[in-house]
């Protein structure tokens, strides 16, 4: 391509080529940068950070200098942290990714009636807020709340249920919410990724008397991996951090067993004696569990 | 055969009898909160499906115990003011990285694909240390500055310049148009489809974006809608008809924007695996 042009002089710096690379350079540097400074330079200055202790005024390095992440391993509302954020991750996301795939696999189906309706409906939750669903759930699960009113009305329960009161139940109602909320998000992927797949396929599975189920697990599955893996990785990544519906739907309670690791940092940083260096390390911590479990998912996810 | 076209018959009704539920489901909470809106207190806890006749008194406690209108200029502000910063900034980066690409400008997409897997609370405390010695607590800029380029919108907007002719671009060169007329002129107006799906998924990001503007935004006159919720809950005695007339007043305009530009968000949404 350089010298297409013979008319140019041969020893000319800026040619096309350079001048179009130099416009593509300009282009992409203020958001390159952007990211530099708001992602990565953070990043290495929490490390650093995490070595540190004392006011958020005077941070000085720690004696030793692992000081923060020893004391991590006695930290108990720590442990029961990442113990409560694990537990939403393996119940949560295993049975919202299936129910995603149920849904969109039935609504996939080109003979079913209504299906913009229904895709809307499931979709909807999508659009409403995450402080916003965690005060409608924490509304509705109050001891003298409406769940509570309509059980004693069917039966289903004798007395009232504390529900955010209790470590098991207050977990349940969280799960309950996150599944409420972004089952349809995960469903539109799925449904997106479907498009993708010959209508044909299935039509010949139904004619061989493939039914639902059997087309899900022979034809939809195995040709949705990819999608499974990104919504999985999606998933954890966003599980890990959440941070919402710990503040607002149980406010951490009862007695820490609902706190997420994401609550408990922002605790450690602006409630009571803040601790920058600790919550630093605390939040290093996310970072590594973040990028282990991609790494891992990504590498069973090759496999199958 | 007779038996086979009966059966049939039953697995369509329990398909369509779990999809109707399923959707009623979904829609319940939010029909509930907008409908809790116009009820009191005792009727909310005691579960009335239907309004009642409180949504003035509520809205009025509301505005009376909250400022209302600079949350909502606040959020209204910021998420805005961030949708056109990061559409204009990560699409043109996006646009660099595909139309020009070389090794060079591969490699350096890549590394910052790794962005996107960096948990945000992993930067909170140096973020905060450098907006306070900035002194951009509690000010728009401090919201919408670490939002304005993303991983996903350059991703975004690269793979829909994958669709961009490239015999426009050497026509429009042949015009004597320079790069940056060529993205302004042909790019931008070619790809409004894109740029209304990222503007609807920015929006809604910003709009219900909590932790940052929590951890920055600490004066009264600086809260957001989503947090003026929060503290609805904070008293001792909580009025909820006003929580849920917050709590509608704080979903409003991104329900709307769901309905309106329904296409657009679902295209946003499913881009990230394209």
């Amino acid at each position: 391509m350089t010298n297409t042009t013979p008319a140019r002089k041969k020893h000319r710096f800026w040619t096309m080529e350079r001048k179009q690379s130099a416009a593509g350079w300009a282009f992409l540097a203020p958001a390159s940068i952007l990211i530099f400074i708001f992602s990565f330079w953070p990043m290495f200055q929490a490390l650093l950070i995490s070595f540190k202790t004392g006011k958020p005024t005077a941070l000085k390095y720690a004696e030793p200098l692992w000081r923060n992440y020893q004391y991590m391993l006695k930290d108990k509302v720590f442990q029961q942290s990442i113990g409560n954020t694990f537990t939403y991750l393996i119940i949560q996301v295993p049975i919202m990714l299936v129910l995603a795939i149920i849904f969109a696999s039935l609504l996939n189906n080109r003979d079913l009636k209504f299906r913009g309706l229904f895709r809307t409906c499931i979709f909807l939750p999508c659009a409403t807020g995450l402080v916003a669903y965690s005060m409608i759930f924490r509304t509705m699960f109050e001891l003298d709340g409406m769940i509570n009113g309509i059980l004693l009305n069917l039966n289903l329960i004798n007395e009232r249920i504390n529900w955010l009161n209790n470590p098991n139940t207050a977990k349940a109602v969280i799960i309950l919410g996150l599944i409420w909320r972004w089952t349809g998000y995960n469903m539109v992927f799925f449904l997106s990724g479907m498009q993708g797949i010959e209508y044909s396929i299935y039509e010949a599975a139904r004619i061989d008397g493939a039914n639902q189920f059997q087309q899900l697990i022979k034809i939809t599955i195995p040709l949705l991996k990819p999608i499974i893996l990104v919504t999985g990785i999606m998933s954890t990544n966003g599980t890990l951090q959440l941070f919402d519906e710990s503040m607002n739907l149980t406010k951490g309670g009862p007695a820490n067993t609902t706190i997420t690791m994401s609550h408990y940092i922002y605790n450690k940083m602006f409630v009571g004696a803040p601790n920058f260096g600790y919550a630093a390390a605390m939040s290093f911590v996310i970072l590594i569990m973040v990028a282990i479990l991609s790494a891992i998912e990504t590498k069973v996810g090759d496999k199958r | 055969m007779r038996e086979g076209a009966a059966s049939k018959y039953v697995t369509r009704f329990i398909m369509y009898a779990f999809l109707i539920i399923v959707s009623l489901i979904s829609v319940f909470p939010l029909y509930w909160a907008f409908i809790s809106a116009f009820n009191n207190t005792k009727e909310i806890l005691g579960g009335r499906m239907i309004p009642s006749v409180y949504l003035i008194e509520n809205l009025k406690n509301l505005f009376a115990q909250q400022n209302v209108g600079r949350a909502m200029l606040n959020s209204f502000g910021t998420s805005i003011l961030q949708v056109f910063l990061a559409l204009a900034i990560s699409s043109i980066a996006g646009y660099g990285f595909e139309i020009y690409h070389d090794k060079y400008k591969d490699g350096l997409m890549s590394i910052l694909m790794l962005a996107m897997m960096v948990p945000f609370v992993a930067v909170l405390v140096p973020l905060f240390q450098f907006f306070s010695k900035l002194k951009l607590l509690n000010t728009w800029a401090g919201f919408f500055l670490p939002g304005m380029a993303t991983p996903f919108l350059i991703m975004y907007f690269r793979n829909s310049a994958r669709n961009f002719p490239k015999d426009t671009i050497e026509a429009a060169r042949i015009d004597g148009l320079n790069e940056f007329q060529i993205f302004i002129k042909m790019f931008i107006p070619m790809m409004q489809p894109t740029y209304a799906s990222a503007a609807t998924i920015t929006f809604m990001n910003a709009w219900n974006s909590y932790l940052w503007p929590k951890v920055i935004m600490q004066t009264a006159d600086s809260t957001t809608m989503p947090m003026l919720v929060s503290n609805l809950m904070a008293g001792y005695v909580i009025d909820y008809g006003v929580v849920m007339a917050g709590v509608t007043l704080c979903s409003l305009p991104t329900i709307i924007i769901f309905f309106l530009l329904q296409k657009s968000f679902t295209n946003a949404v499913a881009g990230a695996v394209k």
